[in-house]
């Protein structure tokens, strides 16, 4: 980003403050909706449930023997590290995602490939194509795939017309299901900054690489991966996030035996009515991802270095 | 379509369109949260408005319009599948609505709690068509029929393939018992054709609870641990746990028996007949007995618009209007005075309403504690997975 577009001193302070108010304007949207929630959620994971409207202990008081009490339950924490239920959720849901955000790039990186190295002409309507399904809801979309996947669904019957299977597939409510709707949903989401860092590159490079003698597949691996590399980065975390929290698809496609933490989260909230562990699971998803984001950072940070 | 508990057709669903629901409403009112009726007397002039939360697919078609029709009153209806949805807007606070629907046992928790105001009967002319055994039934949950009027009612029961399960088990397969599913050698028996159970711990646990003679409402944690090892044992044999995809299953065939809720089991039956498939669906109400159930309506505490929410209720009581969604839903009401109203074939369908002896064998829902609720969902979590 290049600044230098005026000498004058008073165009410089004016653009200061202009800088500062579109910076101003996002930050206070983030701490009013973002970190402002955050901290209560943050709050309530220290209390403890009550029979009350809201149904939480009101971690400070002022009581009338004047005294101001802070009271902060750690029990909701210790409760999580005692049953294994939480333990094997948090796996499960990192496994989850983690098969998912691999799929989604063997998936994505053909595709982003192919679009950036299309006709231009085509290149918009490709692009599109990819684009097109955010037009709808993607709740519907993801209830879409029952109708699809059930066992009278249109897979099932042409698979049984055809005489490939004899007894319809049960695809519905097993990890499949779970996989194939995660990684439809979030494909945009890897093929989008996939596409722009490929389009980047500069396809010069490639041919210097077959002058000197590279193979294609080689110079694929040599030359365009690493050059790519933040856009698969990018595109990794822009998948892998969502879905470690994500609540929607496993409970629309997945079974009774898909155990993931965005469910546990729901049990505990509206069914165990435990809106202080409730809370607490969420601070600690929160800091699950933050730490694998900051370790991320880190890593691509000492990349350039490295080389 | 509808049910009573837990992960009915998932909530999350109606969370979202919901969640802004009522809005304009909230800062009318400040909390009323002891639960007593409003100053009588006072001079109320609420707006034509009125803010109904019911069930989804739970009412009949024209209801609404013909209440809007003859008093004026502009109502916004909206839907949830799950009590636990309810209760939590319930317990935040400035819901925004008038009128909701919880299931008695929640009605019992939350009343508690000081969510509802207390209902001015005087102002419920048509409270007197009411079932007087039923409001006695319902005293246990809410006492002196304080805060709810009886809307639908049902039972927890097993709905089944009628020729799939005597191929299965023969002449002396038990239809009128819970060993039907909870005996793993008919359960195995049945593994073929296909098993269902509703995935709602509440009904399946203490349905367990009632075949090995427990007390469904007992809270010992050794009771708890009995029924969740019965289900332990027949659980390979079950095809899924869900609270609504039984009712299409059983209809064409796919799955032979489910635990399930009376009204999905006769429409499950009604779709097989409709279909001319040659599906035979029976829905029977174990000998052993089965979890009663009935939703209430009731009037949250700071309810904006109370005055029309009576006026509302007062209209369901009307025999004719709810004669209406008893047609529609195949739902037996709580009005006796509706009952003469209904075309014979519900009225006469002991499926839906049923004899008084059946009726004896109805075991009442209490509501749990918090705690408990914690141990029967963890319970759950690990028959449903393994864990």
């Amino acid at each position: 980003m290049s600044t230098g577009s005026s000498d004058l001193g008073r165009g410089w302070s004016r653009l200061q403050v202009g800088r500062r108010l579109v910076l101003g304007v996002p930050y206070l949207w983030l701490c009013l909706f973002f970190l402002v929630p955050l901290v209560i959620v943050f709050g309530i994971s220290f209390s403890t449930p009550k029979i009350a409207m809201p149904p939480i202990e009101p971690l400070v008081s002022y009581g009338a023997d004047r005294v101001l009490q802070l009271r902060l339950y750690l029990s909701n924490y210790t409760f999580i590290a005692q049953d294994s239920l939480y333990v094997a959720a948090f796996a499960n849901s990192l496994k989850v995602a983690f098969v998912s955000t691999v799929l989604a790039l063997l998936l994505g990186y053909p595709m982003a490939y192919g679009i950036a190295r299309a006709p231009r002409n085509w290149r918009s309507v490709l692009f599109l194509l990819v684009v097109l399904p955010f037009f709808t809801s993607f709740l519907l979309r993801v209830y879409a795939w029952i109708g699809l996947l059930s066992r009278a669904g249109p897979i099932n019957t042409v698979l049984l017309k055809l005489g490939i299977i004899h007894e319809p597939l049960v695809m519905l409510q097993t990890d499949f299901a779970v996989y194939l709707g995660m990684v439809y949903s979030y494909l945009p989401f890897m093929v989008l900054p996939l596409y722009s860092a490929i389009e980047k590159l500069d396809p010069s490079l490639l041919e210097a690489a077959a002058d000197l003698g590279c193979r294609p597949i080689k110079a694929f691996f040599r030359v365009t991966l690493p050059l790519t590399s933040e856009g698969i980065l990018a595109g990794c975390l822009l998948v892998f996030i969502p879905s470690v929290g994500e609540y929607v698809i496993p409970a629309v496609l997945g079974g009774p035996g898909t155990l993931m933490i965005g469910r546990v989260l729901w049990e505990e909230f509206f069914n165990n009515r435990d809106w202080p562990l409730a809370s607490a699971v969420a601070v600690l998803l929160l800091l699950l991802l933050v730490g694998f984001i900051v370790v991320l950072q880190r890593v691509q940070a000492r990349e350039p270095a490295s080389e | 379509m509808r049910i009573s508990t837990w992960a009915r057709r998932r909530g999350f669903l109606r969370l979202v369109a919901l969640a802004t629901a009522g809005l304009g409403v909230l800062a009318a009112c400040g909390a009323k949260r002891d639960g007593v009726a409003a100053p009588a007397g006072k001079p109320v002039d609420e707006a034509k408005i009125l803010n109904v939360y019911n069930w989804s697919d739970y009412i009949a078609p024209d209801t609404i319009t013909r209440f809007e029709r003859e008093t004026g009153i502009k109502v916004n209806y909206d839907v949830y599948d799950t009590n636990e949805v309810l209760e939590t807007k319930l317990l935040t606070g400035h819901s925004g609505y008038d009128v909701v629907v919880p299931s008695a046992f929640f009605l019992e928790r939350q009343a508690r709690e000081g969510v509802f105001l207390a209902l001015d009967k005087s102002k419920l002319p048509n409270y007197h068509n009411l079932d007087p055994d039923l409001l006695q039934r319902l005293r246990l949950n809410d006492p002196d029929n304080r805060y709810g009027i009886p809307y639908m009612w049902q039972a927890t029961g097993i709905g089944y393939n009628v020729d799939k399960v005597r191929a299965a088990l023969g002449p002396d397969a038990p239809l009128d018992s819970w060993a039907l599913v909870f005996d793993p050698k008919n359960a195995e028996k049945l593994q073929a054709c296909g098993i269902t159970f509703v995935d709602s711990p509440p009904e399946v646990l203490d349905s367990a609870q009632i075949y090995l003679g427990i007390d469904p409402n007992s809270e010992r944690l050794e009771d708890l641990a009995a029924a969740e090892e019965l289900v332990k044992r027949v659980r390979p044999f079950i095809r899924y746990f869900h609270s609504s995809q039984y009712i299409n299953d059983l209809a064409n065939g796919e799955v032979c028996v489910s635990i399930g809720y009376t009204g999905d089991v006769l429409q499950a039956r009604d779709r097989a007949q409709e279909a001319g498939n040659g599906v035979k669906i029976a829905y029977t109400v174990p000998r052993e007995g089965a979890i009663f159930e009935a939703d209430l309506l009731a009037i949250p505490a700071d309810a904006p618009h109370p005055d029309n929410a009576h006026r509302f209720l007062n209209y369901i009581m009307q025999p004719d209007v709810v004669a209406e969604i008893s047609t529609y839903k195949k739902y037996p009401s709580g009005n006796l005075a509706a009952i003469p109203l209904l075309p014979p074939a519900i009225r006469d369908d002991q499926a839906i309403y049923p004899p008084a002896e059946v009726r004896t064998r109805f075991k009442d829902h209490r509501a749990e504690s918090l705690a408990y609720t914690r141990y029967e969902n963890r319970a759950w979590t690990r028959i449903r997975t393994g864990r």
